[in-house]
């Protein structure tokens, strides 16, 4: 696989949300806005790119038998450190996205692209699926997102659309079912008839 | 490539307390070097908080008072606004332990006859899209208690014969607010001499 299929593959063929189906906690739980379901996906793809880095590093010198607990240390610290710096530095994103920030540990694609891709490959290209399989995940978020407010609140980022009273279901839990099964079903549809 | 290294005890232990003293360390030096920002944003949004929350005023005197609510023996933050000697309200550093996620952190502004002015969200860490409403960036719903008289206005939701509207589908929050709003009325009612 050249370069450059490695970083498509996760906006289409290996969608983290759509045909992975992996971290559906975050997905499910944030995407009530555009904005949160974007800023979710940008967290989560600077934390993956760094944990995919480091384990690539580091996987040679890890016995196979604590990989895993070796491997979520080292997510949870990066989570930490983007959590410490972005209530440092950016208190205004913070506010909006510091509830969803220590979920990241929990997404299953973090720690399934450190083991399934970063401990068998080189740095170069586990930093580039980290990359891939980030912006693949922030790109679905903010699709879903936006389906999700347009239809829950009329509106998106922020920006309202249709003065109008909406279908509330779409912001809640079970709208996000809905929505993403639809999603999903049309991403199938796209994939096929290539 | 390096060969792997073997799952022998030794290993195992030894790369376990390793990667957890690096990220140690690492998370140490972080939390060292975002300690001020942390702190200063913090105090910046407690002071804009404030001055959100009173009227114009040119002095603040900080005082801690016991909370007034039962047997409860946290204390709250008043901070007292002066214009020239003249009391002009206290914006109150109050909280509760009511919410759907855990403590609520409000900032609300008295003035001297016990009117509620504005209500600030300082902290909270409820549903996104439901409770979340109460902060003033999500939606309007906390704009009801601005200029309300808890003398008249009965600090309770509807569904406890109180006079709040809650949050459609996050009664919890709306009710641990309000329950945050009533323990700085309630605190500063009975704190009225000391000031």
């Amino acid at each position: 696989m050249n370069n450059l299929q490695n970083f498509t593959k996760g906006f289409f063929k290996e969608n983290p949300v759509f045909v992975l189906l992996l971290g559906m906690c975050p997905t499910l739980g944030v995407t009530t806005s555009a904005i949160n379901g974007l800023g979710m996906g940008l967290a989560t793809t600077f934390v993956l790119v760094m944990s995919n880095l480091v384990v690539s590093l580091v996987k040679d010198f890890i016995p196979d038998k604590v990989r895993i607990p070796s491997f979520i240390v080292i997510i949870a610290s990066f989570v930490t450190v983007v959590e410490l710096a972005m209530q440092g530095y950016a208190p205004a994103l913070f506010d909006q996205l510091g509830l969803f920030i220590p979920l990241i540990v929990v997404n299953c694609i973090v720690l399934g692209r450190a083991e399934a891709f970063a401990s068998k490959n080189t740095v170069f290209s586990s930093v580039v699926d980290g990359l891939s399989m980030g912006l693949g995940f922030a790109l679905a978020l903010m699709i879903l997102g936006s389906v999700r407010e347009l239809l829950g609140s009329g509106a998106i980022f922020n920006i309202k659309l249709i003065n109008h009273d909406m279908i509330l279901v779409f912001v809640l839990a079970p709208g996000a079912f809905i929505a993403l099964g639809y999603l999903i079903a049309l991403m199938n549809k796209l994939n096929k008839t290539k | 490539m390096a060969a792997k290294r073997e799952s022998t005890f030794f290993n195992m232990v030894s790369t376990l307390l390793l990667v957890s003293a690096i990220s140690a360390l690492a998370l140490g030096s972080v939390y060292n070097l975002t300690k001020e920002p942390i702190a200063l944003a913090k105090k910046k949004k407690q002071e804009e908080a404030i001055k959100a929350v009173l009227p114009a005023f040119d002095r603040l005197v900080t005082k801690k008072f016991k909370s007034g609510v039962g047997e409860e023996k946290d204390s709250l933050q008043f901070n007292l606004a002066y214009q020239g000697d003249q009391f002009v309200g206290a914006a109150i550093n109050t909280f509760t332990n009511k919410g759907f996620g855990g403590e609520i952190k409000l900032m609300v502004g008295l003035l001297p006859d016990e009117t509620i002015n504005n209500i600030s969200v300082l902290e909270h860490k409820e549903t996104p899209g439901l409770g979340d409403k109460m902060a003033k960036s999500k939606s309007t719903w906390s704009n009801q208690f601005n200029g309300k008289n808890p003398a008249t206005f009965k600090l309770a939701v509807k569904k406890d014969k109180g006079d709040v509207d809650a949050i459609t589908a996050a009664t919890i929050s709306s009710r641990a607010y309000t329950d945050a709003v009533n323990r700085a009325v309630v605190t500063f009612g009975a704190n009225k001499g000391g000031i």
